[in-house]
């Protein structure tokens, strides 16, 4: 991370230009803060940090005012934000549609995508309070760093990988299909871990997205039972399944509506019975 | 610098599947990408991917369908390349554990689609781009293969002789976005684009904000001929609000179409009486805009899709991801009521000129998936039709550029002395396009490592000028003018006026950009800098389609012209290039192939 900073030097060009360009935008700030929103527009409140910029170094938080549109979602709510007041305002997103899971993010006290959600669905339409997912690195703004979610996820093995290669098309049973249907819904957006008071405590826990991509192969009739003796291990491990307490909080904030906590349980209940086996 | 073999620009579908293909061939392979790879626009694709894998069906029948679909300028060893290689990349797929919708024997379902002789397209509930893209990312984990992520590429670095034929692509530069460090990336073997489509162009999109044209404006600056940009396809069944797109499965299981007096449209006022709802994307959604203009649409704006006669339990078994997205983003319940929908841009049909191994005209420089123009899709994509795309040359050009021998190709790139039936276009624009002064992304050096270097510090240097530069225009107002305006003019209805005020529009973006700056002074995440360099991309995409949608005189496909009623085939079975010949781009033809294997495909009048 740079640490280049504008008061570190008075004398850096670098330094003195980021200032002015500062001094402008909060200029421009001030003479457009109030662009025709009408009466009743949703005032968003949003975290602002950044290591770099001098006055967001303190984490803090800024006020907009935006048009209350109907259907409007948080995420339509940033987009006017950013594109209207400050363009310095800081937000993953991409495919508007709860597909990429870019955008999850802490919303009037709850874990949810910004794209999914509706202010007027929100309970306090009025006042939305926008901040990036809890128990993760903030890296700026509304951006927080994925990497150790991204590493949890690589820790269960989460590729298809029979003992043998397949050769041509394999069956697969309508059943089982099913069965699995529901975890392979995940798209990574992280709230589920970010929800999780067990993960906030045990940084090595697997959590609820890897468990749920660890079932979605355990139960894959298409891999053998070596394959999935071998998996049980990864989960059944010291920070793996048995540390989730049951409080539900990732099956809450889900926005694929995946039964995360039953599909833990049910790893949990395999592990028992592949345990008792071998005795 | 960083160092691989290959260098696979962008993490989408084609991009995994290309990566793959290189490693499977022995080369050290690294993906760099602006999103992580499992945020890519591959996993909105919904309806499934078209193999010709059963008893009744085979490839020949593919290619016809496929020819046909995009009106006859398909080039036919593109779409026979595509139909011969999908049902083992179909099957490759179930193998790495695609979680595929099954029949009650066990085997993959595949379902109709429109414009299809046989019900081939092979899916995943309405949510088979999400499974793709998820396996094939999945694939990459287990072969360990390098992820830049979060890296946006700006340029390839690519050799300035004068003719891009002699031109060679030695890597590229990125940009950390999450640090601001811009470094050279040097592929020894090959640099291959897939950086999906230009969705950004317009204003009402199925795409995602990350489809910004970028591997289109790269490639075209550094001397690739960008390939029949005025096809764009407009989706028939997209949410009005949002343009959420709402899958072609959802007729293809047997929902129907009603316009505002309840008539179910595509019979009743001709515009497929065989197939109705299940007609070409193309027909489909004009015959939506014809009844919206004519007051047959419903709120003047848009039409109904009905699926609830096809009972709960089918719809939740096949189409589940549609109940959520219509409830999710336009708060209609599928089961209970039609939902509304109208056309929206979907797909660039055109792109970076490639032959069938995904290899431009300037060695080393590739192109698949939506960035590319094989071409496999001619002036009109049946749906079903990209992923297989971005399989089946994604893994060619992944194996090419790691040295494998796939032969001599047949589709030829570049504008070379030797290529037959090159024409040179005559046509008057409004105003001069191109760049306001010269300039080329192609740079000199002595050795591939200094053409990387000299690439990177032309990059920083662009990079440091918006930066640095204090007040001025907000790229926001540019893209949006620009997205306006060929929304308003170069949509599913064209006509020369409308077309010639686009181009207008699109010089004066130009000249606004000159004077763009970037507010945020921060170098850590500067999505500021991102999304300005990014417009950059979408005016000069932009400008291509518009230039091609005005020299052509004729309705073809997605490419519909008030003044030119008739599809032309004496005059325009051919391809439309533009080269950017340093900033004056030149419009110039290629003619269409139509030789294939064991047919010559001969065009007929398209009936659906």
């Amino acid at each position: 991370m740079s640490t280049q900073t504008p008061d570190t030097d008075e004398t850096d060009p670098q330094a003195e230009r980021m200032a002015r360009k500062e001094e402008r935008a909060a200029e421009r700030d001030e003479a457009s803060s109030k662009p025709d929103v009408g009466d009743d527009a949703i005032t968003l409140k949003v975290f602002r940090y950044d290591p770099e910029v001098a006055d967001k170094q303190e984490p803090r938080f800024d006020t907009f005012h935006v048009p209350r549109e109907p259907g409007i979602t948080v995420l339509d709510a940033l987009i006017y934000a950013r594109d209207t007041y400050d363009s310095s305002l800081t937000f993953r997103h991409s495919c508007r549609q709860a597909v990429c899971g870019s955008d999850a993010l802490f919303i009037n006290g709850s874990q949810r995508l910004g794209c999914q959600t509706q202010v007027a669905d929100l309970n306090d339409s009025d006042t939305v309070r926008v901040e990036p997912l809890p128990h993760r690195e903030v890296v700026k703004d509304l951006v927080v760093d994925m990497d150790h979610f991204y590493d949890q996820m690589d820790a269960v093995e989460p590729y298809f990988s029979p003992t043998e290669e397949p050769d041509g098309e394999q069956l697969q049973s309508r059943e089982n299909r099913e069965k699995i249907k529901m975890s392979t819904r995940c798209i990574w957006c992280g709230a589920c871990m970010s929800s999780c008071n067990v993960a906030a405590g045990d940084n090595q826990y697997l959590g609820p997205a890897a468990i749920n991509k660890a079932y979605r192969f355990y139960f894959d009739e298409r891999e053998d039972d070596e394959r999935q003796e071998e998996r049980l291990q990864i989960i059944e491990q010291e920070h793996g399944v048995w540390r989730c307490q049951t409080q539900f909080s990732c099956t809450t904030v889900c926005p694929k509506d995946i039964p995360l906590t039953e599909h833990i349980q049910e790893l949990k209940r395999e592990a028992v019975k592949s345990n008792l086996k071998f005795w | 610098m960083y160092e691989h073999d290959v260098i696979v620009v962008g993490g989408g579908g084609a991009g995994l599947r290309a990566a793959i293909g290189a490693h499977e061939a022995g080369a050290d392979v690294a993906i760099v990408t602006k999103l992580h790879p499992v945020r890519s626009h591959t996993g909105a694709a919904e309806g499934g991917i078209n193999a010709a894998l059963r008893e009744g069906d085979d490839w020949e029948l593919h290619a016809y369908d496929t020819v046909k679909g995009g009106d006859y300028i398909t080039d036919a060893p593109a779409a026979e390349t595509l139909a011969q290689d999908a049902p083992d990349n179909v099957v490759q797929l179930e193998n790495w554990g695609m979680p595929f919708s099954r029949e009650e024997d066990g085997r993959m379902s595949q379902r109709p689609f429109g414009g299809l002789s046989f019900p081939r397209t092979t899916y995943a509930g309405a949510e088979t781009g999400h499974h793709l893209l998820h396996t094939l990312y999945e694939q990459v984990v287990k072969r360990g293969i390098t992820v830049y992520d979060e890296w946006y590429v700006t340029r390839v670095a690519v050799s300035d002789e004068d003719d891009p034929n002699d031109r060679e692509c030695y890597g590229c530069v990125a940009w950390d976005i999450q640090t601001g460090e811009i470094a050279g990336f040097r592929g020894r073997e090959g640099t291959i684009l897939a950086t999906g489509g230009d969705g950004q162009v317009f204003d009402h999109t199925t795409n995602a904000v990350a489809n910004t044209a970028d591997g289109i404006a790269m490639a075209y600056r550094a001397g690739v001929p960008i390939e029949d940009m005025e096809f764009v396809q407009f989706h028939p069944t997209t949410l009005p609000s949002t343009g959420v797109l709402i899958s072609e499965g959802t007729r293809g299981e047997g929902g129907i179409l009603y316009n505002s007096e309840g008539e179910r449209l595509m019979f009743e006022y001709g515009y497929a009486t065989n197939d109705g709802e299940l007609a070409s994307r193309d027909v489909v959604s004009r015959g939506e805009l014809t009844e919206i203009n004519e007051g047959r649409g419903v709120d003047d704006e848009y039409v109904h899709l009905d699926m609830r006669h096809l009972g709960e339990e089918r719809i939740m078994d096949r189409l589940e991801n549609i109940l959520h997205l219509a409830e999710d983003f336009e708060g209609v319940d599928g089961l209970e009521n039609p939902m509304p929908v109208k056309p929206g841009h979907h797909y660039e049909m055109g792109g970076v000129e490639t032959n069938e191994h995904g290899q431009t005209c300037i060695d080393g420089l590739y192109a698949v998936g939506e960035v590319a123009c094989v071409s496999v899709h001619g002036s009109n994509r049946l749906g079903g039709n990209a992923l297989p795309e971005l399989l089946v040359f994604g893994a060619r050009a992944g194996k090419h550029a790691a040295g494998e021998d796939l032969g001599e190709p047949e589709i030829p790139v570049g504008k070379t002395a030797d290529a037959e039936g090159i024409e040179e276009s005559d046509v008057d624009f409004p105003v001069e396009p191109g760049a306001l002064a010269a300039s080329s992304a192609a740079v000199s050096g002595d050795s591939p490592e200094e053409i990387v270097e000299t690439a990177r510090e032309a990059e920083t240097e662009r990079i440091e000028r918006l930066l640095e530069k204090e007040e001025g225009v907000n790229h926001a107002e540019v893209r949006s003018k620009i997205q306006k305006s060929m929304t308003a003019n170069v949509n599913v209805f064209r006509e020369e006026s409308a077309i010639e005020d686009a181009l207008e529009t699109i010089r004066e973006a130009r000249e606004e950009y000159q004077d763009v700056y970037v507010a945020d002074t921060s170098r850590t995440f500067n999505t500021d800098l991102q999304h300005t360099i990014e417009t950059r991309n979408v005016i000069d995409a932009a400008e291509t389609i518009a230039m091609g949608a005005l020299a052509r005189e004729e309705f073809r496909g997605a490419h519909w012209r008030k003044e030119h009623q008739e599809r032309r085939d004496d005059e325009w079975l051919k391809h439309t290039m533009i080269s950017w010949n340093d900033g004056t781009p030149e419009l110039w033809y290629r003619p269409a192939l139509l030789e294939g294997e064991n047919q010559t495909y001969e065009p007929k009048e398209r009936h659906y």
